[in-house]
């Protein structure tokens, strides 16, 4: 018993000691795992003083969680969450605004118009289409090449996308379609789609990688994880919707918590610098600072194949479009 | 005998501290249960009467529940996959557990260590399991063209069915093996059919054992969602309703309303069963004979094959999760690799080494708990001693989604001071010790009723306090109980996901939670690999309590041996 006890005092002070050692930062993200494991390597060796604690879930699941902790907050920085949401997060007065150092170097799409702005971007990803070309020869189903597509009875069954209400890939999907089509035909259409919807997933890469499992046919998701899937040897194609496709922005921003904002503005200022941005390169096909290259695989000039988003439409009517949406589809 | 048979003042003053010392415990005890189990659970259900901001709304919030259909129907779901898992898996442990108690069939050892495997995985990997092996891509879809179509009811009563069995063969194989040999041989001296006699004989005998058994795994199905999770498709239950209002939407008014409506299923299933064990009577007296099956080739053979097939199917489950964790991309390429252990989700390993920590300090602080609480209100009667009882048993009846909702409820409210355990390990480790409290606390009331009051009694006259009575007797004669709840605390902290998945935080990743969300992610292979390294964790800790259990029993139950 006495053995048993002092091992689970040593449990907890090994657990708890390198919090003691250095300045602990909260960061909330939306990034894919995959990509936070490479960017970990790069930010642990440039901040060797901060020991930066991530909690990552899906765009909606992390944006809900920091709105339900405002009083009690918990996060010192957001990173890499849709500026859709980041929008609503100034709107709630729940940012800080701050210029992270080398914030010139970024294009002013990427950033807030406001000094010190209180976001700043750092890519930009939309929506496509993973094609699973074998579970297609077995179903003798056509190559989707659009939106319109997918509404077809051949799909029935087929389709997977994610769920605009946890997933950022799936709203700004769902916002493309309402935007391009208007509200009553974007429904209209969203109905016609529902009928070939399999299931609607909780994060926005799902649906690519059930499709590349060959476990779905096709999935809506977005471009990095069709490239990826289809490097890795998948039997995937990766379809651009030619209506355009949807897309949002990834940004940061440092939140009202106060505490330790020192280590949070740290964080935020490699979170901007060349190192970070190459890394993000690797990832998407546009960054916020210029002259970097783009991914294998994916489109040289993201302008030619994105319908452009109206992002303060889609952070102003974000409750209004998620109540309609689950009205009619979830289940 | 009592205190006031002691005269000289010494000792009666020494027994006044330890009065105080006893009513301080007792007290300790009572703000433990206040504190972690009802004052959450009132605020549960207080939210559920307010809306988003706190005003009061009567029943708003269930009329405006019961008022949409397509979440109203998650109710109509929970309870038909819950019935019909309930009565697929009863059905079959019946069975099973007759094989491993009334037959001579070879290989009973093999088959009750088979049967035990979904103890020690979360309940999703039944879910992942059996889309890989029947899913539109699956194993034996491609290989065979059939296409069950496994998403939606299938699926989720299949897979529950397996995560439930365990439980309802451990409590059948108890019931089945409390028989008296005497009835049987009434039974064919006068001539009864082996019908007549399994009918009148046998199926009375274990009716109680039976009744237990489905309120179990009813209450274990309608209360989970990593199953319907996982493998649901667009069918959508009551857990996985709260799951998504919470964490996919932070809609806590809506979260605490179905957790209320979830609360009534779960507890009537609790309150009922109670109620039918306390008409259990006793089946085996001092003059009971033990039955020993004989043998009966064909019955044996049949039942063999019952099992093979039953225990193969739940051994297929586990081959194919460490199967796929294994090769490079299923069911495509099954080239070996060992990449899907190099966890590349926020935690990683520390999810691992978290769990363990977590699970461990439960197993500790929760025996420990358990074992004291039982005491205090078994051997030190006072007035609090019946409603600590009841706030002793009340967790039980508590869904984990529900008492984690609570838990975000109670400690992470706006200007309390307990917001300081938000966002800790500490309270990760509280939820799993208060989620599992019962049936330790049961076991442990158990084992204190079976000892004779005349211990305190007689150290009492003799003016031992009572804390050395406890430590010096009371405690190594329980000693394989304590250890058997600490066990209990460990495999369960290890696996449960319904409360943690609402409490983790960044740096208190759970690798049951980690599970989930790789999946969420589409990372089954991950997914996998980490429901692997759960289950080998379970399995060694099992293994370590089977040789410290042999110790155990060698050091402290010497004189159990002797009196026989």
């Amino acid at each position: 018993m006495r053995r048993l006890w002092s091992l689970a005092v040593v449990l907890v002070v090994l657990g708890a000691a390198p919090a003691w050692a250095k300045d602990v930062v909260i960061v909330y993200t939306a990034l894919e795992n995959e990509q936070i494991a490479d960017y970990k390597k790069a930010y642990d060796k440039a901040l060797p003083n901060l020991d930066v604690k991530i909690l990552r879930l899906s765009t909606g699941d992390i944006a809900a969680r920091f709105m339900a902790e405002k009083d009690n907050m918990q996060a010192d920085v957001i990173w890499g969450v849709a500026a859709t949401n980041i929008l609503i997060f100034k709107n709630a007065g729940l940012l800080e605004p701050y210029a992270p150092k080398g914030l010139d170097r970024v294009q002013p799409l990427f950033r807030d118009k406001a000094n010190p702005p209180s976001w700043v971007g750092i890519d930009i990803y939309m929506s496509a289409f993973c094609f699973n070309t074998e579970v297609a020869k077995k179903h003798t189903l056509p190559a989707p090449a659009s939106w319109a597509d997918l509404t077809k009875p051949v799909y029935k069954g087929h389709v997977v996308m994610p769920n605009p209400a946890s997933s950022g890939t799936g709203y700004l999907s769902v916002v493309s379609i309402l935007q391009r089509l208007g509200e009553a035909k974007g429904w209209e259409y969203l109905d016609a789609l529902h009928k070939n919807i399999a299931e609607y997933t909780k994060s926005g890469s799902k649906p690519c990688k059930d499709a590349a499992s060959g476990e779905r046919g096709i999935g809506v998701s977005f471009e990095y994880v069709a490239a990826k899937a289809k490097k890795e040897g998948a039997p995937i194609q990766m379809v651009l919707p030619s209506e355009g496709s949807g897309y949002d922005m990834e940004a940061n921003a440092l939140t009202r918590k106060g505490k330790s904002s020192a280590a949070a503005k740290q964080f935020l200022d490699w979170a901007i610098t060349n190192e970070a941005m190459a890394l993000y390169s690797k990832y998407f096909a546009a960054v916020a600072v210029p002259g970097f290259p783009v991914p294998e695989g994916l489109p040289k000039d993201i302008s030619k194949v994105v319908f452009p988003n109206d992002f303060d439409w889609s952070a102003k009517n974000r409750d209004r479009v998620l109540a309609e949406w689950t009205k009619r589809y979830a289940k | 005998m009592s205190a006031r048979a002691i005269p000289d003042r010494p000792v009666r003053q020494a027994w006044h501290a330890e009065a105080v010392l006893r009513l301080a415990l007792i007290a300790f005890y009572a703000a433990f249960l206040t504190l972690f189990v009802l004052y959450p659970m009132l605020q549960v259900f207080t939210r559920s009467l307010q809306d988003g901001q706190g005003r009061f709304v009567g029943a708003a919030n269930y009329v405006r529940y019961f008022a949409t259909p397509a979440i109203a129907s998650s109710i109509t779901n929970s309870l038909a996959v819950a019935t019909g898992t309930t009565l697929l898996t009863v059905v079959l442990a019946f069975v099973y557990a007759y094989a491993l108690t009334r037959s001579t069939m070879p290989l009973p050892g093999l088959f009750r260590l088979v049967i035990m495997l979904p103890i020690f995985a979360p309940s999703l990997v039944q879910g992942i399991a059996f889309i890989y092996v029947f899913g539109n891509n699956g194993l034996l879809t491609r290989w065979t063209g059939f296409n069950v179509g496994i998403y939606g009811f299938k699926g989720i009563v299949a897979a529950e069915t397996f995560y439930a069995l365990p439980h309802a063969v451990l409590i059948l194989v108890a019931a089945l093996t409390a028989a008296d040999a005497r009835l049987y041989d009434a039974a064919s001296a006068l001539g009864a059919s082996r019908v007549k006699t399994f009918v009148t004989v046998t199926l009375p005998g274990v009716k109680y054992g039976v009744m237990s058994a489905c309120f179990v795994v009813f209450t274990l199905v309608i209360t989970d969602f990593g199953v319907p999770k996982v493998i649901g498709g667009k069918y959508s239950v009551m857990a996985t309703e709260i799951y998504n209002q919470v964490i996919g939407q932070q809609n806590f008014t809506m979260g605490a309303t179905v957790s209320v409506v979830l609360l009534i299923p779960a507890a009537l299933a609790v309150v009922i069963d109670r109620l039918v064990q306390r008409r259990q009577y006793a089946l085996l007296t001092a003059s009971s004979v033990p039955l020993r099956p004989a043998r009966n080739r064909g019955r044996d053979l049949g039942l063999f094959v019952y099992c093979t097939l039953v225990a193969g199917g739940i051994a297929a489950i586990y081959l194919v999760i460490l199967a796929s964790s294994l090769v490079t991309r299923w069911p495509y390429d099954f080239t070996p690799t060992t990449k899907h252990y190099r966890f590349d989700t926020v935690g990683g390993y520390t999810a691992v080494w978290n769990s363990i920590e977590a699970a461990a300090l439960a197993a500790v602080i929760g025996t420990v708990l358990a074992f004291a609480g039982a005491y205090l209100v078994e051997k030190c009667r006072t007035a609090a001693s019946g409603p600590l009882y009841v706030l002793s048993v009340l967790p039980v009846s508590v869904p984990g989604m529900v008492l984690g909702l609570a838990y975000i409820f109670t400690f992470n409210a706006p200007g309390s001071p307990l917001n300081a355990l938000y966002g800790t390990l500490a309270i990760l480790v509280l939820s799993h010790l208060v989620h599992y409290f019962t049936v330790p606390f049961l076991t442990a009331t158990a084992a204190l009723k079976q000892m004779d009051a005349e211990f305190e009694n007689v150290s009492a006259s003799l003016g031992v306090p009572f804390y050395r009575t406890f430590w010096r007797v009371t405690v190594p004669l329980a000693l394989p109980q304590i250890v058997a709840l600490s066990l209990y605390f460990f495999l369960n902290a290890m696996v449960t996901l319904s409360a943690a998945v609402f409490l983790v935080a960044p740096g208190t990743e759970l690798a049951a939670v980690a599970v989930l969300l790789m999946d969420d992610a589409g990372d089954t292979a991950q997914a996998a690999a980490m429901s692997v390294l759960i289950i080998a964790i379970g399995f060694a800790v099992r293994l370590l309590y089977a040789l410290l259990m042999r110790g155990v029993t060698r050091r402290t139950q010497a004189w159990t041996v002797a009196t026989r």
